[in-house]
């Protein structure tokens, strides 16, 4: 038992000493970046013969667009493994192979675990690999962003997009229309339909306020955009109970004192799909890929659902969250980056396969290209015939490019929800929770001996 | 009153049936009561179960739309056919990898715990009793504790990601050689062994003709219980492999349950295989239970 409890602080420590000789070159870097800091650029040769690649996902029915591709170059040929979800086991896997060093060529990495397995010298920089500068404009801004960590490639290229999960509002179109609300643009207007809603339907919210989703809180932040981390220099700058957040945290502080939420439905729990079928639920802010977690799970409730643009902070913005979505990474010690960067590329940005991803595997793509597939244009009858993935669309393009997830996202995510718990049972308040997480995440990092500027 | 003292007078042995009935009436209280426990223990474990079952038969709308635990409209054979085409119908080969698994693994593994037992318990050599405490501290090392320095042991000969990562930590089982010892002990006379050796049997035709026979309600206890445990056995297979075609079927049906959110079908399809999966274990407790119940009752009466 106490081993086992164990595991994870050495696998901390296994993380921190990994990231010792990172620190180092990336200091030396530091002055000059227009080279990259591992020393990437100029290595991304071709390899000579047939290549196998190894490709760990979890994207239901990846096989599919991978075995279309293995048909199309018969001298790359890649296999896949289906995975548990990355937090389910896969990423500690990944870690423990690249510690014993038969880790796969090319893994699933969700966004906010990218700085974390860059740490652990988990990725190979892949910006000298042919076409990957290239790609920058296929995808959609904030994605490359996120896989350049915000150097826009002048500090490497460490994965290629693959999904997103732009937010929007889902809502249902019947309530609002029986009790007279109009459909809320700005959070103000969302909080005031909140009340009409209580006054019309004691027993019914607006939304549930899940302690279990962290990164939908996020999510929400990241549209205010309350920036947790940044970078200066080498050191982690922590700010997740910034004034900015504080507004975001006090504003859904208010409507769980007025009970205006539900507080005692979890995220993804048949409670909550109760409580979607029984109406008691009125909205749910949500990603891209939250259209089918309802449509599979409040079905009787076909037809009744529209989606609109996330509400704003000032009216007239149009600006959106990101909640999920992961990238394609050449994980660290491939023997083969040229190609297997060719093949992340190819998966993420060929329409055929990102038509099979969407079709098989639900999702909703990082390239720009891919928001005009056949399927994202479609009316959706669960949605009585919205073209819903428009509002997705232009949500993905409103996602703000200057958000930074730490090296620690696990961490901190476990002290939010710890932190939101707390507050959803009377114990504190949101902006506690976002003060508490704040303390704990420098802890962490300090533990893990990276610089965290004051 | 008097035809009742009429009837006890006229027959003579009725005071005493009315003695012997009176002590099954007094616990007929006891009975009702013992039983109603046993029946509330019984719903209590079964329930479980019956939603399982009734669930199984549902789509993924009725599972969180209907009541949980009385069935809607039966889908239980949609179900069953999508469950068994999924991925290319993967759910098959997870059925027969568990077996493999749980099956080979648990027969090796009582064969060398019988083995390392009837060793511990017959032979007399320097160290046995050390080798018999090292063995009995294995048992109270967790599985989930070894599951990372097994996998850097097996990465490190290049064995991961094969059927042999699995197999082979599995054929070990430290309660097995305990068990065996205990059995071997009480059940092999001295005495049997010298009369096998006096008439030229070498030590192995001993035990695999004699100690195999004596200790049989051993080993099948040995078995079915290193037979769950692998079969249930999660962590390890989730450390050592990535090939979705050497998964047991627990690792698979949890894949499956982790990718939801993009999926929201694969719920049911996991409830359905969850139910499928439990079918081997009870088959294997039927046939194997009348061993079982005769190898306990033999351990207790042994002179």
């Amino acid at each position: 038992m106490s081993l086992r409890t164990q595991r994870p602080v050495f696998r901390r420590a296994l993380v921190a000493l990994a990231a010792l000789p990172l620190l180092a070159t990336a200091a030396c870097g530091g002055s000059d970046s227009g080279d990259s800091a591992s020393g990437g650029q100029g290595s991304c040769e071709k390899s000579e013969g047939k290549v196998e690649l190894t490709y760990w996902s979890w994207i239901p029915g990846v096989e599919k667009a991978v075995a279309e591709w293995n048909r199309q170059n018969p001298d790359i040929q890649v296999s896949v493994k289906s995975t548990p979800n990355g937090n389910a086991g896969t990423y500690q896997n990944m870690s423990n192979a690249l510690k014993a060093g038969n880790a796969p060529d090319l893994g699933q990495i969700e966004y906010d675990s990218l700085a974390s397995f860059r740490l652990q010298e988990g990725l190979t920089d892949i910006a000298a690999c042919a076409g990957v500068k290239e790609a920058e404009g296929d995808f959609v801004k904030w994605t490359w962003s996120q896989v350049t960590f915000g150097s826009g490639g002048e500090d490497g290229v460490w994965a290629v997009p693959q999904d997103t999960g732009p937010m929007a509002l889902f809502y249902r179109k019947d309530l609002f229309e029986k009790h007279g609300i109009s459909v809320p643009t700005t959070w103000e207007e969302y909080y005031q339909a909140a009340k009409k809603l209580k006054e019309a339907d004691p027993k019914a919210y607006m939304t549930h306020f899940s302690q279990t989703d962290p990164n939908w809180f996020s999510g929400l932040l990241w549209q205010k955009g309350a920036n947790m981390f940044g970078q200066e220099g080498d050191a982690w700058k922590v700010d997740v109970d910034s004034p900015a957040a504080g507004e975001v945290a006090d504003y859904w502080q208010k409507m769980i004192d007025e009970k205006l939420v539900a507080t005692d439905l979890q995220g993804f729990s048949p409670a909550l799909y109760k409580a979607w079928n029984d109406g008691e639920v009125a909205t749910w802010v949500s990603a891209a890929w939250g259209y089918s977690t309802i449509r599979d799970n409040a079905k009787a409730t076909s037809g009744k659902w529209g989606v609109a643009p996330m509400p704003q902070w000032s009216a007239g913005d149009d600006k959106a969250g990101n909640w999920g979505g992961s990238t394609t990474a050449v994980l660290g010690k491939s023997e083969h980056p040229h190609e297997a960067a060719k093949f992340a590329l190819w998966l993420n940005t060929d329409p055929k396969a990102l038509e099979i991803l969407n079709r098989e595997g639900g999702l909703y793509p990082a390239a720009v290209k891919g928001l005009d597939l056949p399927a994202l244009q479609q009316p959706v009858d669960f949605y009585g015939g919205q073209k819903i993935f428009d509002v997705f669309a232009d949500a993905s393009k409103n996602v703000t490019t200057d958000w930074t997830f730490g090296p620690t996202m696990t961490d901190t995510y476990r002290f939010m929800g710890d932190g939101i718990a707390g507050a959803l049972g009377g114990k504190g308040t949101l902006k506690d929770a976002l003060a508490q997480t704040d303390t704990k995440t420098v802890d962490s990092l300090e533990k893990q001996s990276l610089e965290v500027a004051k | 009153m008097s035809l009742l003292t009429d009837t006890a007078g006229a027959h003579a042995p009725a005071p005493a049936s009315e003695k012997t009935s009176r002590g099954p009436r007094e616990s007929r209280l006891s009975v009702v009561v013992a039983t109603g426990f046993l029946a509330v223990i019984a719903v209590y474990m079964l329930l479980p179960v019956f939603w399982l079952v009734v669930s199984a038969t549902k789509t993924q709308g009725d599972l969180v739309d209907t009541f949980g635990l009385w069935f809607s409209d039966f889908h239980l054979i949609d179900n069953l056919r999508a469950l068994f085409t999924k991925q290319d119908g993967v759910f098959l080969p997870w059925l027969f990898n568990s077996l493999l698994y749980a099956g080979a693994g648990a027969a090796v593994g009582t064969l060398l715990s019988a083995m390392a037992g009837y060793a511990l318990a017959k032979y007399r050599f320097r160290g046995r009793e050390f080798l018999f405490s090292v063995v009995l501290g294995g048992v109270l090392v967790p599985a989930t504790a070894l599951a990372l320095p097994l996998f850097l042991l097996f990465a490190k000969v290049g064995a991961t990601n094969t059927f042999w990562a699995v197999f082979l930590p599995s054929i070990v089982s430290p309660f097995g050689v305990y068990l065996s010892r205990i059995f071997a002990a009480a059940s092999v006379p001295d005495e049997l062994l010298e009369a096998a050796r006096i008439d030229g049997s070498g030590e192995l035709r001993t035990f695999f003709t004699m100690a195999v026979r004596l200790m049989s309600p051993a080993m099948v206890t040995i078995f079915l219980f290193q037979f769950v445990v692998i079969w249930n056995n999660f962590l390890l297979p989730l450390v050592m492999l990535q090939d979705d075609r050497l998964y047991p079927v627990t690792l698979g049906l949890f894949t499956w349950q982790s990718q939801v959110s993009r999926d929201p079908s694969l719920q049911i399809l996991s409830l359905t295989g969850s139910l499928v999966s439990v079918v081997p274990i009870v088959i294997t407790f039927l046939v194997l239970q009348r061993y079982w119940k005769a190898g306990l009752a033999a351990g207790a009466v042994k002179s």
